[in-house]
C-alpha cells in the first residue's frame, strides 16, 4: 500500500521540514534578488551565521537533555574579554585564545554543577549566569572595549582557507565533530537517553548528572570558541557584545525541528536552522526591508515554522 | 463503640432521618470496555440514602471503573444510571456534582497551598460574595461548613499543613457543602492511622444518619463489618455477590473475590531452585517481617494489595530510592546498593511497573533501548560505540525473543505493549543480569503477549536466573511462582509454597484478615 501523494508530502515535510524550508527560502531569495545567489553573498551568509551556529551546536546538546542555556550570549562576551586581556597584556595570542575557550568551559561547568547536582532549574540557573557573566565581562574590561588591530589571533575571524573564510571552516568542523560525538559515542547515546526519559535512564544505570554536566560544559566550550571567532572578526573585545545571541541560538535549534522537551534533535538540523535565520536576515537586507520590520518578520516566521512543524508531526 | 458497630452490622433497626432530597442511586447493567479488557460486564449496583454500601474485589476487578462512571470521568458503553427511578446522564464531573454525587479519591484533590476556606469554595467563590472576596466572610462560611461536620479546623491554614486525615475531612466537607447526597469513597483509610480511622468512621456514621448514601471501596475486609450495611463483590468486571454484610461470613467474601479460573493460560513450570543468590533481611524495626530469599533458577512471587509496598521495596533493593535499613546479601556477600547503576554492575535488573514512564526511552529506537545497559561494553577507544556489534547484539535479542518490529531501528514507541515490555526485559538480559525483578510485567498487554512473557520467565529460570515477580494478577502470581511472599503494609508477613497454596489463602494474608482473625 503506497501512501497518497498528499500524505507522502506531509511525511516528507515533517521529516525534512527544516531543509525544505531552507531550500524554499534559498530559491525564493534568488528569484527576488539576483544579488543573493552570488557566491560572495552566499559565503557572506555562511560567515554571518557561523558564530550563532557554533553556539547553537552546543545548545543542541543542552536542549536534547531537556535543558536550556540562556547564558551563552554573555559567555561570548566574557570569553572574548578575557582572551583579549591576555593577548593585550602579554602578547600571547595562542594562550589568550585557549584561555578564552577554557573560560567558556568553566562557565558551562558552573552551570552544569548547579543544574545536575544542586538541581537548580536550567532556566533559572542560566538566567542568573547570563547576568553574572555579563557583569564579569564588564569588570574585566572596566566597561571599555579593548581594540587591537594586529596579531595572529585575528586569523580565526578574518583568515581565508582556499577561498573560504575561516569562521565557516570552524563552523563546519564543529558541526561535523559534534554530530559524530552525538551519533557515534556512548556519551551521545546517553545524552539522548537522559533527555528522552531521565528516570528510565537513571534506573538503567546511566550517570544522569554527569551526562547533563558535560552537555553544559560542551555548550560553554563552544560558546567560548564562538567568542574567539567574534573577537577576531571585530579585532576587539567588547563587553556588550553577544546580547540576545542566546535567543538566536535557541531559535536555530528549534527551527531545526528539535523539541524543547528533549530527547530528539541533531546537529545537522540545528545547522540548517541557523542557516534559515541567516538567509532570512541576509535576504531581507538585500530586499531593503527596514531593520525594525525585519525583527517582526523574523519572530513571526520562527513561531509559524514551529507551529507548522508541530502540526505536521501530529498529522504523521 | 464496638458493640454498636456489631449491632449495626447485624442490621438492627436504628433511627434514620431521611433527607428530603434522598433517593436511590442505581446502575443498571452497566458495561465498559477498554482496549483489550472488559472492565465491567453488565454490572448492576445501587446505594440508598442512609446506607453504607461496600464495594470490594481484587485489583482490576472493576471497582475504580465503576467509580469513574459514577463520577462522570468515563462514559459507560451500555446500561443506565438512575436516581430515584429517573434516568440521568452523567457526562462529566460537573454533572455528577450537580446531581449530588461526590467522589473522595485516594489522591486528594485539594490545592495544597491554598487555605482550607479557599479549598472549600474553590470554583464557587461567588456563592460567598460577589466582586471582591472578603476573607472574613469566606472564613465565616468555611467555619459554618466545617462546624456542620463537627470539625474544628482553622479555615485560614493552608491545606498542605494539615494531616492526611484532616485533608480528607476538608474534602468531605466540601462535598457536603455542595449538597452531595451520595459520597463515593475510594480506599479512604489507606493512608490513615488506627486512631484516624476511628474518627473517619464516626463521621461516616453521622453522614449515614443524615441520609447520605455512601459507596465505600476498600480492600480491608475488617472495616466492612464495622461500617457497611451491604456489600457487593466484583470479580472480572461482574457482580459475583451482593447482600447484607450481616448475612455473610468474611471467609466467604474472600473466596468470592478470588477464585478466578486458572485455566491453561500458563505454561507448565517445574521448579528447580539452585543455590541462594539474593537475601534481603528486613529492617530490625519490622518485627513481623521475614527475610526474602531468592535462589538461582527460582521464580519468587510477591503478593499484596496495591499500595502494600512491593514496588517501593523493589526500588529500594535496586538502589533507586534510599534504603530503610534492610540488609542485602548477594551471592553470599553483604552489599550496599547505592544506585541502580551499582545494582546493574552486580547483576540485578528491574523491569519497572510503569513501562513508558520508567522503562523506556520512547524517543529512541528499539536497538538503542536494548543496548542502553551495555553502552560501556560496546565502546571502543575514545568512547565510540561499535555500531556493528551494537546492531548484532540487538538483532540477536530481537530474533530470540521474537520482538515484533519491522527492524530494530524503528522507534520503540511504535511497538505494542507486549513487545515494549520485552525490550525493557531484554536490556537487562543483554547485561547478563543474574537477578531480575519484574514489576507487573503483564499489565496492559494482551493475552497472547502475556503467554509469551510467561514462557520467557520460564526460560530465564531454566537458565539459572533468579526472578522476582510482582503482580496484582493472583492467578498469574500463583501459577508462575515457585514460592510466594505476602506483603502487607510494607512487611513480608508470610511465605507460602505456590504449589500448595490457594488464591484464597494468599488473599487472606494480603488483605490483613489474618491479623483481624487473630486479634
Amino acid at each position: 500500500m503506497s501512501p497518497s501523494p498528499g500524505r507522502w508530502f506531509t511525511q516528507v515535510l515533517a521529516r525534512y521540514g527544516s531543509i525544505v524550508m531552507l531550500v524554499v527560502l534559498l530559491l525564493g531569495m534568488s528569484l527576488a534578488t539576483p544579488e543573493f545567489s552570488k557566491l560572495s553573498n552566499l559565503l557572506n551568509v555562511a560567515r554571518q551565521v557561523s558564530i550563532v551556529a557554533i553556539i547553537a551546536t552546543g545548545m543542541t546538546f543542552v536542549i536534547i537533555t531537556a535543558g536550556i542555556d540562556l547564558s551563552v550570549g554573555s559567555l561570548v562576551a566574557l570569553t572574548g574579554c578575557i582572551a583579549m586581556t591576555v593577548i593585550d597584556r602579554f602578547g600571547w595570542d595562542y594562550v589568550g585564545v585557549l584561555a578564552g575557550i577554557m573560560v567558556g568551559g568553566l562557565g558551562g561547568a558552573a552551570n552544569g554543577i548547579l543544574i545536575a547536582w544542586a538541581r537548580v532549574p536550567p532556566f533559572i540557573c542560566t538566567l542568573g549566569a547570563l547576568t553574572v557573566f555579563r557583569g564579569l565581562a564588564l569588570i574585566v574590561t572596566s566597561g571599555v572595549p579593548i581594540i587591537k588591530f594586529e596579531g595572529s589571533f585575528r586569523y580565526i575571524g578574518q583568515g581565508v582557507v582556499w577561498g573560504i573564510p575561516v569562521p565557516i571552516v570552524i563552523m563546519a568542523a564543529v558541526a561535523l565533530v559534534m554530530q559524530i560525538v552525538l551519533r557515534r559515542t556512548a556519551f551521545g547515546a546517553q545524552v539522548y537517553a537522559v533527555g528522552g526519559n531521565e528516570e528510565a535512564s537513571r534506573l538503567t544505570g546511566i550517570k544522569v548528572a554527569w551526562v547533563k554536566f558535560w552537555a553544559y560544559v560542551i555548550c560553554g566550550l563552544l560558546s567560548g570558541l564562538a567568542g574567539m571567532v567574534l573577537m577576531a572578526r571585530l579585532s576587539s573585545a567588547q563587553p556588550a557584545v553577544g546580547e540576545g545571541m542566546e535567543l538566536d541560538a535557541i531559535a536555530a535549534v528549534v527551527l531545526g525541528g528539535t523539541s524543547l522537551m528533549g530527547g530528539r534533535g541533531s546537529v545537522w538540523n540545528t545547522l540548517v536552522g541557523a542557516l534559515v535565520i541567516g538567509v532570512l536576515n541576509n535576504g531581507m537586507n538585500l530586499l531593503g526591508v527596514h531593520s525594525h520590520f525585519q525583527l517582526v518578520a523574523k519572530g513571526v516566521i520562527i513561531v509559524l515554522a514551529v507551529l507548522l512543524d508541530a502540526y505536521l508531526k501530529k498529522k504523521r | 463503640m464496638a458493640s454498636d458497630a456489631v449491632d449495626r452490622a447485624r442490621g438492627l433497626p436504628r433511627a434514620r432521618s431521611v433527607s428530603p432530597a434522598g433517593g436511590v442511586l442505581a446502575l443498571h447493567v452497566i458495561s465498559k470496555a477498554f482496549p483489550g479488557v472488559q472492565a465491567l460486564a453488565g454490572v448492576s449496583f445501587d446505594v440508598r440514602p442512609g446506607e453504607v454500601h461496600a464495594l470490594i474485589g481484587e485489583n482490576g476487578a472493576g471497582k475504580s471503573t465503576l467509580l469513574k462512571i459514577l463520577s462522570g470521568a468515563h462514559p459507560a458503553d451500555a446500561g443506565r444510571i438512575t436516581i430515584d427511578g429517573r434516568e440521568v446522564l452523567i457526562d462529566g464531573p460537573r454533572v455528577a456534582r450537580r446531581l449530588g454525587i461526590a467522589v473522595i479519591y485516594q489522591e486528594l484533590a485539594l490545592v495544597p497551598w491554598l487555605s482550607v476556606a479557599h479549598n472549600l469554595f474553590l470554583g464557587r467563590e461567588r456563592e460567598v460574595g460577589r466582586g471582591f472576596l472578603s476573607l472574613k466572610q469566606l472564613h465565616a462560611r468555611a467555619r459554618d461548613e466545617l462546624g456542620r461536620m463537627g470539625l474544628t479546623i482553622d479555615p485560614a491554614v493552608p491545606v498542605a499543613e494539615l494531616g492526611i486525615a484532616a485533608q480528607q475531612m476538608v474534602e468531605i466537607a466540601r462535598a457536603l457543602s455542595e449538597d452531595a447526597r451520595f459520597l463515593l469513597m475510594d480506599e479512604p483509610t489507606a493512608a490513615l492511622t488506627e486512631h484516624e480511622v476511628d474518627g473517619l468512621f464516626e463521621k461516616i456514621a453521622a453522614l449515614r444518619q443524615a441520609g447520605v448514601g455512601i459507596v465505600y471501596i476498600s480492600h480491608r475486609l475488617d472495616e466492612l463489618v464495622r461500617i457497611a450495611d451491604r456489600v457487593t463483590v466484583l470479580r472480572d468486571g461482574a457482580v459475583v455477590f451482593s447482600g447484607r454484610v450481616a448475612d455473610v461470613a468474611l471467609g466467604d467474601l474472600i473466596a468470592k473475590m478470588v477464585g478466578r479460573p486458572i485455566g491453561d493460560h500458563y505454561p507448565p513450570r517445574t521448579p528447580a531452585p539452585g543455590v541462594e543468590l539474593l537475601r534481603v533481611e528486613p529492617r530490625p524495626a519490622a518485627r513481623r517481617s521475614r527475610a526474602v530469599v531468592v535462589h538461582t533458577g527460582e521464580v519468587v512471587g510477591l503478593a499484596g494489595l496495591v499500595g502494600a509496598g512491593r514496588t517501593e521495596w523493589a526500588w529500594r533493593l535496586v538502589g533507586a530510592s534510599p534504603g530503610r535499613g534492610e540488609r542485602v546479601f548477594f551471592q553470599g556477600r553483604e552489599v550496599r546498593i547505592a544506585s541502580p547503576r551499582h545494582a546493574r554492575d552486580l547483576g540485578i535488573g528491574m523491569v519497572p511497573e510503569n513501562r513508558k514512564g520508567h522503562g523506556l526511552i520512547l524517543s529512541r529506537s528499539v536497538r538503542d533501548n536494548i543496548t542502553l545497559t551495555i553502552l560501556d561494553r560496546l565502546c571502543r577507544w575514545g568512547g565510540f560505540v561499535d555500531a556493528e556489534r551494537q546492531a548484532r547484539v540487538s538483532r540477536q535479542y530481537v530474533d530470540h525473543f521474537r520482538i515484533r518490529c519491522p527492524h530494530d531501528g524503528v522507534g520503540v514507541d511504535t511497538l505494542s505493549g507486549g513487545n515494549q515490555q520485552k525490550v525493557v526485559l531484554t536490556k537487562w538480559l543483554a547485561r547478563d543480569c543474574q537477578a531480575i525483578i519484574l514489576d507487573e510485567p503483564t499489565r496492559g498487554i494482551d493475552v497472547g503477549a502475556k503467554f509469551e512473557m510467561y514462557t520467557l520467565i520460564n526460560e530465564l529460570s531454566r537458565q539459572g536466573k533468579a526472578v522476582i515477580l510482582i503482580s496484582s494478577d493472583l492467578p498469574e502470581l500463583v501459577s508462575m511462582s515457585d514460592r510466594l511472599y505476602i506483603v502487607h503494609e510494607g512487611d513480608f508477613v508470610a511465605e507460602l509454597d505456590a504449589r500448595r497454596t490457594s488464591q484464597e489463602e494468599v488473599m487472606r494474608f494480603a488483605s490483613g484478615y489474618f491479623e483481624w482473625a487473630a486479634g
